[in-house]
């Protein structure tokens, strides 16, 4: 099997109707550096065909048995991107060594990463690179009050594009970072404009390309450092970050309004991988539905470097591994962007489950003599596990 | 994919190490998946013994999840046993629940159950 930092990256481009998004991807497919991208979009549009490879795939939706909306597998791109694969397999097509998928502007990306996360053969063969959304740097603000896909797409995005950025007074510009900064504090902002804009940045760097995750990373602590710096000081812990006046939530005051907001914390003792894996699978189980984006880079006990999680949902990328840290400060950080969900009640629970792989010696002690509902100790590979009386509510 | 019954065999579960090799391959303690998987049922049976539900090893890779009356149904991996857990316990399971942290909480940390009513 496949690393899975071998497989091919599939990128997203998404953002509202007429942000800008298909004239980024012209001029991205003018970057002789992203020789070889395929790219998938929705409908024929004016993309011009250089060296690049379009195809079009329409927007059709299976909804999975289990009904859960961000688990809805995109049956369209799923035989797009198996048929492509075979088609380069068989030499029919130049070996591409990335895609692009440029969606409508009403879509939302989890189906897509749920697609390439969950499907029994692509997981084999594509992997989910970094969704970019542009955003219009006039039409936002009312757009991230009205519609919960924009403040979403923002949510989830890896990188943020402003576009319109000539048309967009100062004030209102500094409002819209804030914004968007409250609303996703790890995803770097950038011009659309801007001589700056790198294509390898948009497309190629991310935490699994081996040549830059180390870039990536760093990027993304100083990112959180400065989140965390701005809302609580010293403490290194922050909540929900504020927005303009800190008078409406962060995605929106409109006749749509959420709470979705970003929290991110430190976690002083080392993590016990299995704990973590516990912990995080029932979290996103019981609250994947509000969880939009998690991201974690840990310092989990018997690992040299750190290890990245990254989460979309109920939905969680294989684990990756820096081969070392990037400074000297060792704590475990996350970022939490949920709608609704407390940092205490997050930080608590990971706290308590990470205690149950390290009991202390009273625990040991108490759970011995069945003090604590649940303590089961038995040797899970011979004997029943010895039930216990659940606990009233 | 599986050659007795036709499965496509996945990439593993995200929570296995097994799944990440290039993650824990230079792990620097003693550690083999049986290991991890005692480690793991442990774990498990702590948090689901809350529940009324336990765990414990089968053949090839699952375990069984059973109720205190009885009921039983197999699981693979943590992705299947939250939704199969919630069914056998007719309730939601809830990591964020003040009453599942409580009964979780070290005797004397203060967050027990019973020591806030004591405080």
């Amino acid at each position: 099997m496949s690393a899975y930092s071998d497989l091919i990256p599939v990128n997203v481009l998404t953002g509202a109707l007429g942000s800008g998004k298909t004239t980024l991807l012209k001029a991205l497919m003018r970057a002789p550096r992203l020789a070889g991208t395929m790219v998938l979009v929705n409908e024929l549009g004016e993309v011009g065909i250089d060296h690049h490879l379009v195809e079009h795939a329409s927007e059709s939706t299976l909804l999975l048995e289990n009904g859960c909306l961000c688990c809805a597998m995109r049956d369209d791109l799923k035989t797009a991107l198996k048929d492509l694969h075979s088609r380069r397999a068989c030499g029919g097509i130049p070996c591409y060594e990335r895609i692009v998928v440029e969606t409508t502007g009403i879509a939302d990306p989890v189906p897509i990463a749920y697609t390439l996360l969950a499907e029994p053969v692509l997981q084999h063969h594509y992997r989910l690179g970094n969704v970019v959304t542009v955003v219009d740097a006039v039409n936002a603000p009312a757009q991230l009050d009205r519609f919960e896909e924009s403040v979403r797409q923002v949510a989830l995005a890896d990188r943020l594009v402003l576009s319109k950025l000539d048309l967009a007074g100062a004030g209102a510009l500094d409002a819209l970072r804030l914004r968007l900064a409250a609303l996703n504090p790890t995803a770097p902002v950038l011009a659309m404009d801007s001589s700056d804009l790198d294509p390898i940045d948009l497309l190629v760097t991310d935490v699994y390309d081996r040549r830059s995750k180390s870039r990536e990373v760093e990027r993304w602590m100083r990112s959180t450092r400065e989140a965390m710096t701005a809302d609580d000081g010293p403490t290194g812990h922050t909540g929900p970050h504020p927005v303009g006046d800190g008078s409406h939530p962060a995605g929106g005051h409109g006749s749509h309004p959420t709470s979705i907001a970003a929290c991110c914390f430190t976690f002083e003792a080392t993590l016990d991988w299995t704990a973590f894996g516990v912990w995080m699978s029932m979290l996103l189980h019981r609250h994947g539905d509000r969880v939009l984006r998690m991201k974690g880079l840990l310092n989990v006990a018997g690992v040299p470097g750190p290890v990245l999680v990254n989460g979309v949902q109920h939905l969680v990328h294989p684990p990756a591994h820096l081969d070392g840290w990037p400074d000297e400060d060792r704590r475990s950080r996350m970022v939490v962007i949920s709608n609704g969900l407390g940092r205490e009640e997050i930080e608590r629970s990971l706290h308590a489950f990470n205690a149950i792989a390290n009991p202390a010696p009273a625990r040991a002690e108490a759970i011995t003599r069945g003090r604590n509902p649940g303590p089961d100790f038995t040797d899970p590979g011979h004997g029943t596990a010895r039930p216990a009386f659940p606990a009233r509510h | 994919m599986c050659s007795l019954c036709g499965i496509l065999g996945g990439r593993g579960h995200w929570t296995e190490s097994a799944s990440s090799p290039e993650v824990f391959a230079n792990r620097d303690e003693a550690h083999t998946p049986g290991r991890e998987r005692q480690h793991r049922t442990r774990i498990l049976n702590v948090v689901l013994g809350h529940y009324g539900l336990s765990l414990s090893d089968w053949t090839a890779g699952k375990s069984v999840l059973r109720s205190a009356t009885g009921r039983s149904t197999l699981v693979e991996n943590v992705g299947e046993l939250w939704p199969a857990a919630e069914r056998l316990a007719g309730r939601t399971l809830d990591p964020l629940d003040p009453a599942l942290l409580a009964a979780l909480a070290p005797p004397g940390s203060g967050d027990g159950p019973g020591e806030a009513s004591r405080r």
